[in-house]
């Protein structure tokens, strides 16, 4: 077994609120030290805040869990300072097999668009990038103490006062008493947070059962995703063969509603599965088993008050389609700038409440489309198996069925077009890949590659004119790129952001996602959409 | 002569597929059958071309693993 699962990342210590005479007030307390609660510390301190971070554990999470890595999650990383980590040590692959009964109906090449500095997406072991995420926190710290990370504190009871929460935490030292201006509860599918201040969490259940196997083996299989339909090995059912870094092969097989679980997990039980499916002769060791069940479900608000719910503690969805940790990255790229910009005085309030809008509609895609990927996995009436069964027939001979398969649609950066916080597009011509509402697709630059040169702030993006380098608005720092696109230079950042139209000003957000678009600077329309972006004008 | 398309056709795939499965929600084995033969007669009527509906029977025909 790996040693990175033994290994305390962040230790126990006891801080000096546990025998203070009267309870801290702290400006925000994160709730969870996964990938989201982590991100979500990282970002805020970027932002200048500082952040305690309660976990009621001290080392990565058990097992390989999350392991689909999408390319705006490591556009996010490369943002909060640890994306070239996740790329070295992740495994790239294009080429997806998709198999029914004993043949291979199809493949397919996902070969992304060129002209992105990350590619389409990377498996790594959740652990991994929880490990990287806690050096990034030790990076930061090391220049400023900024994220105070508080292993084996599990938090017992929040009691919300308005102005702030109390939260009292367990420690192998007894109870102490913590406040919180802002609480952020990043404590996942099961949230115990959630739970104490008696939230709802309502969707659907999927009445199927699934085997997770993380084994390590040397075996010649290619990398590339394997998805059996009704495999001899395993009949009826599915079947899914991902790798991950370390030689360490991801197998998902579905087992049905009426099994018995506990025998399923039997060692015994999962390799004679397992040698069903990679032949009598391969030789392989069982690191992680898991059984699950999928639930699409998600809570009717995720800001109640002071306390922000972020990643699977607000909203759940079935694996297919890689879509758990890569929207809680998304809540997090979200909610930190706003929350840091409420915290210094220099937004409303009322801006938080756009983080219920936006990632409640982020929720939602990615719910119907798991939801989607689900019912064609596992169909839930003959009629759908029919279908499902003659799109994999036709699929095999003809290409246009073969969009229809659904093994899980990978996840994709929401947009939020039409959203309250998104201003106007007054470019006419400017393709709609970059219209307000989109995140800011990243393109080739003579000198490395757009995003990267974004910061953390709000930016004016200026394609042949001119806009002031630097400038406060509303009390805020709008930084300034300039750039240009002629028929030699830059030709890829023109076709994704200019379309037909002879020169651009974009207003970017923290986030990266684009708040409005205009031919030229217009000190005045670009004032007011700084104000729509902070939510100032509803 | 006409060819019938078989190369990918609608715009948003996963949308219709969801449609197509929620007409059938609720109803019994012979009711979805039943509705199945009435969007084949009602689409084969929009086509209202023979040639593109015999290439399209032969290929509905020739296609599953047990013809």
């Amino acid at each position: 077994m790996n040693k990175i699962f033994e290994t305390p990342l962040y230790p126990y210590y006891q801080s000096i609120d546990q025998t203070a005479s009267a309870p801290v007030l702290h400006n925000v307390v994160v709730i969870g030290a996964g990938p989201v609660g982590l991100g979500m510390a990282i970002d805020l301190a970027q932002h200048g805040i500082n952040v305690v971070v309660l976990d009621d554990n001290d080392k990565v999470s058990f097992g390989s869990r999350a392991i689909c890595f999408a390319k705006r999650t490591l556009e996010i990383a490369d943002r909060l300072g640890f994306g070239d980590k996740l790329v070295d040590k992740g495994v790239q692959w294009n080429l997806g097999k998709v198999f029914f009964d004993e043949r291979k109906v199809y493949e397919f090449n996902l070969l992304a668009e060129d002209g992105h500095a990350r590619p389409a997406f990377i498996n790594l072991q959740q652990y991994y990038f929880e490990q990287y995420l806690v050096e990034r926190v030790q990076e930061i710290n090391s220049e400023k103490p900024k994220i105070d990370i508080r292993g084996k504190n599990r938090v017992r009871a929040i009691k919300d006062h308005d102005a702030y929460s109390a939260i009292t935490v367990e420690t192998p030292d007894g109870d102490y008493t913590l406040h919180a201006d802002w609480v952020i509860a990043c404590d996942g599918a099961g949230s115990p947070t959630r739970s104490m201040m008696g939230l709802d969490f309502v969707g659907r259940v999927f009445e199927d059962n699934f085997l997770i196997a993380d084994v390590t083996m040397d075996a010649d299989f290619p990398t590339e995703r394997w998805f059996w339909f009704d495999p001899p090995f395993n009949r009826g059912q599915s079947a899914l063969l991902h790798k991950q870094p370390d030689g360490v092969w991801r197998i998902d097989l579905q087992l049905g509603w009426d099994v018995d679980k506990d025998a399923e997990k039997q060692p015994d039980r999962v390799i004679q599965r397992l040698k069903a499916m990679l032949g009598e002769d391969v030789k392989f060791e069982l690191e992680w088993v898991s059984i699950y069940t999928f639930q699409c479900r998600r809570m009717e608000k995720f800001r109640h008050g002071n306390v922000l719910f972020a990643g699977d503690s607000a909203h759940q969805v079935s694996p297919f389609g890689a879509r758990g940790a890569n929207s809680g990255l998304q809540d997090v790229d979200n909610l930190s700038w706003k929350l840091a910009l409420v915290i210094k005085g220099l937004a409303p309030d009322t801006l938080l409440d756009s983080y219920d809008d936006e990632r409640i509609h982020g929720a939602d895609e990615n719910i119907m489309n798991s939801t989607r990927s689900t019912d064609f996995i596992t169909p839930k009436s003959e009629i759908s198996r029919i279908f499902r069964n003659a799109v994999l027939d036709l699929s095999e001979h003809h290409a246009f069925a073969r969009p229809l398969v659904n093994s899980g649609r990978l996840s994709m950066p929401c947009n939020y077009v039409g959203h309250s916080l998104t201003g106007e597009d007054a470019l006419a011509g400017g393709p709609a890949r970059s219209q307000p509402g989109m995140p800011c697709p990243d393109a080739p630059l003579d000198n490395g590659f757009l995003l990267s040169k974004l910061g953390g702030g709000f930016t004016l993006m200026t394609l042949n004119t001119n806009a002031p380098s630097s400038q406060e608005i509303e009390g805020i720092e709008i930084a300034q790129i300039a750039l240009s696109v002629t028929s030699d230079t830059n030709k890829t950042l023109g076709e994704r952001f200019l379309g037909t139209a002879e020169s651009a000003v974009y207003l970017i957000r923290p986030d990266q996602h684009i708040v409005a678009r205009w031919p030229d600077y217009d000190a005045v329309r670009v004032q007011m959409a700084v104000a729509t972006a902070l939510g100032k004008t509803q | 002569m006409s060819t019938l398309i078989l190369s990918p056709n609608i715009p948003n795939g996963d949308d219709f597929y969801a449609k197509l499965l929620n007409v059938h929600e609720g109803l019994s084995k012979e009711q979805s059958d039943a509705l199945n033969a009435r969007l084949i007669l009602l689409l084969s009527n929009h086509i209202g071309n023979i040639d593109i509906l015999e290439q399209a029977l032969i290929v509905a025909k020739t296609a599953g693993r047990t013809s």
